[in-house]
């Protein structure tokens, strides 16, 4: 099992704001489950994963002859995959893999999302680019986590800040890898639905630069970021590194994929600067208008249902109790998270705003994402609600500094992702709060650094900005020479 | 009376609507439009085929104007619309015979 960190459910004993409802004092290893027996044994092989088979054999002796110490029956290695698709437990492995390979589909379809999100939020004349970015993005993301990240990011025996990466892969024949003896799922499922993850992790900056960053130096940026600066930060946590250790907890990500990509977006933004004629003189602020409310809102329906499974995946294992309990966490989080945002803004602004209401779902749903397992039915309404509260003011923020992000990704993402991870030191044990803060700043703060120095480094040689004339007249034309409606001249066109 | 017809380009419109302001012209109509002049258009390629698109998005601004004010609204736009670069527009100065305001029923110069 790649993660060190159990993210099977967690039932604490609730705080006084959870629900009281709540079984107490129970934890859920899932104890009907033979599986996890051998999940401890092999818990502590783990960080011997790379050595010999030799090596491998003489542990595993070693915990026979020792058996009695544990109190149970270890049950044996499996002589080849199809004498373990003999035994009892492939029916159990079969359904657990399924949901974790749903899941990573699911997580996929957020690239989707994603897509018509930016899409929608942004003017018609640079929708193919955007299009081309979110493209570029999910592939390259998941070739470089293939070629350095997802070693990078669970190197087993490590110093506990980085670990180097390399190739992925193992042999498919390799019993401890493909069975019940490695986790819940095969090696090749734990590596794909991690991928996934890292992809969408790149896919927040592209939201946050669209409109006027070239095209080329974006693809570098993106490419860089995700191969290696983000196995860093996840190891940290999932990898098992210096956070796991301090008992930092972090569910599905909302500081390792979301904090992580908002603060990276935040620190391009500043490099980058506004688009052209968005902040006027005097303070003004003229709105860019999106073209496309439908493509936005069908883009965030789809967020929605891949989050099902960026969280219902991260239970790591298709356990009734777990994931149900993470469905409703989730779901109960975005929903508050919308209702919160389209009050707040309708308040604000004197009308409601669909945009902002949009904005709330992700919001919520960002929020929920550290502690959909561990939090309370009243903790995932609460996170959402100040989720969807949060995003309304800190889209308004942003712009009252000049910082402009077409799509609200540095609210949504990096804001709310803080938030989300504090909260699981709010309303629930899963960790105390300090170590929350403390993950999360230092994840958010690895990133910004990393993606600032990455966008100067850019500017400076490869120049990060397109000119104005092609700002004014559109990046379809200026960088790709196609049209995304080629039929008909939408309004702001050049 | 005269109709005056204004080609500008698009992110222009702000600025000229903002300019006539200032000189006391608040009414116009505004149509999207496609054209060239002298301006060529550009080369685009799809799917390995390059083509030529001729006509280019421009604005069409509509205002009608007391005699007096002609030269002043002229002047106005042209500043207001330029950039210097080609594909800036034009703008006619056209006579006009009648006009009525709907609501109210007045004519001449009052309807303006």
């Amino acid at each position: 099992m790649r993660k060190i960190q159990d993210r099977g459910i967690h039932w604490h004993t609730p705080c006084f704001l959870t629900d009281p409802a709540l079984p107490q004092g129970l934890v859920a290893d899932n104890v009907y489950n033979p599986l996890l027996d051998t999940h401890k044994i092999i818990m502590k092989l783990r960080s011997q994963q790379l050595t010999s088979w030799l090596k491998m054999a003489g542990i595993f002796a070693l915990l026979a002859a020792l058996s009695p110490l544990f109190g149970q029956d270890e049950p044996p290695p499996y002589e080849s995959y199809d004498a373990f698709a003999e035994s009892g437990g492939f029916a159990l492995f079969t359904v657990n893999n399924l949901w974790l390979l749903i899941s990573a589909a699911l997580v996929f379809i957020m690239h989707l999302g994603f897509s018509c999100v930016e899409t929608g939020l942004t003017q018609s004349k640079n929708t193919v680019n955007i299009l081309f970015k979110n493209l570029f993005i999910v592939c390259i993301g998941i070739v470089g986590y293939a070629f350095w990240g997802f070693n990078s990011m669970y190197p087993g025996d490590f110093n506990g800040f980085f670990a180097s990466g390399s190739w992925f892969g193992v042999d498919n024949d390799d019993v401890t890898m493909m069975t019940d003896a490695y986790a819940a799922y095969t090696w090749w499922t734990d590596f794909i639905f991690q991928a996934m993850f890292a992809a969408t992790a790149a896919t927040i900056v592209s939201g946050a630069v669209a409109e006027r960053i070239k095209l080329g130096t974006f693809m570098i940026y993106a490419t860089l970021l995700v191969t290696f600066i983000y196995p860093i930060t996840g190891s940290w946590q999932w990898g098992g590194g210096w956070l796991a250790e301090k008992g930092f907890y972090d569910f599905a990500g909302s500081s390792l994929v979301h904090a992580f990509g908002g603060f990276a977006a935040l620190a391009a933004v500043l490099v980058l600067g506004p688009r052209n004629g968005k902040y006027l003189a005097g303070g003004k602020v003229k709105p860019i208008l999106g073209h496309s409310m439908p493509l936005a809102a069908i883009g965030v329906f789809l967020l929605w249902l891949g989050w099902y499974g960026f969280n219902g995946g991260s239970v790591l294992s298709a356990d009734p109790r777990g994931v149900s309990y993470v469905f409703v966490t989730t779901t109960l989080a975005a929903a508050t998270g919308a209702i919160a945002s389209m009050i707040v803004s309708w308040a604000l602004l004197k009308k409601p705003d669909l945009s902002m209401g949009l904005n709330g779902v992700l919001a919520g749903l960002v929020g929920i994402t550290a502690g959909a397992d561990s939090v309370s039915m009243s903790g995932s309404l609460w996170i959402g609600v100040i989720a969807g509260t949060l995003v309304v003011f800190s889209i308004i923020f942003f712009d009252k500094i000049k910082i402009d992000d077409p799509v609200g990704a540095i609210s949504v993402h990096g804001v709310c992702g803080i938030w989300g991870t504090v909260a699981v030191g709010i309303f629930s044990d899963a960790a105390p709060i300090g170590v929350q803060i403390l993950g999360t700043l230092s994840v958010s703060a690895l990133a910004f650094v990393a993606s600032l120095v990455l966008a100067i480094a850019l500017k400076v040689t490869m120049g990060l900005r397109v000119s104005a004339d092609e700002e004014n007249e559109g990046l379809d034309l200026g960088e790709h020479g196609a049209e995304a409606y080629p039929d008909f001249t939408p309004a702001h066109k050049g | 009376m005269k109709l005056i017809i204004a080609i500008i380009k698009p992110f222009k419109l702000e600025e000229v609507k903002e300019a006539l302001s200032e000189i006391g012209i608040e009414g116009m109509t505004v149509t999207e439009v496609k054209g060239f002049g002298r301006q060529k258009g550009h080369t685009e390629i799809y799917r390995g085929s390059e083509y030529t698109v001729d006509f280019l998005p421009k604005v069409k601004v509509e205002i009608v104007v007391p005699d007096d004010v002609v030269g002043k609204t002229v002047d106005t736009i042209v500043k207001a619309g330029k950039t210097g670069k080609i594909g800036d527009g034009k703008v006619f100065v056209v006579g006009l015979e009648e006009a009525v305001r709907i609501r109210t029923d007045e004519r001449g110069e009052a309807a303006i």
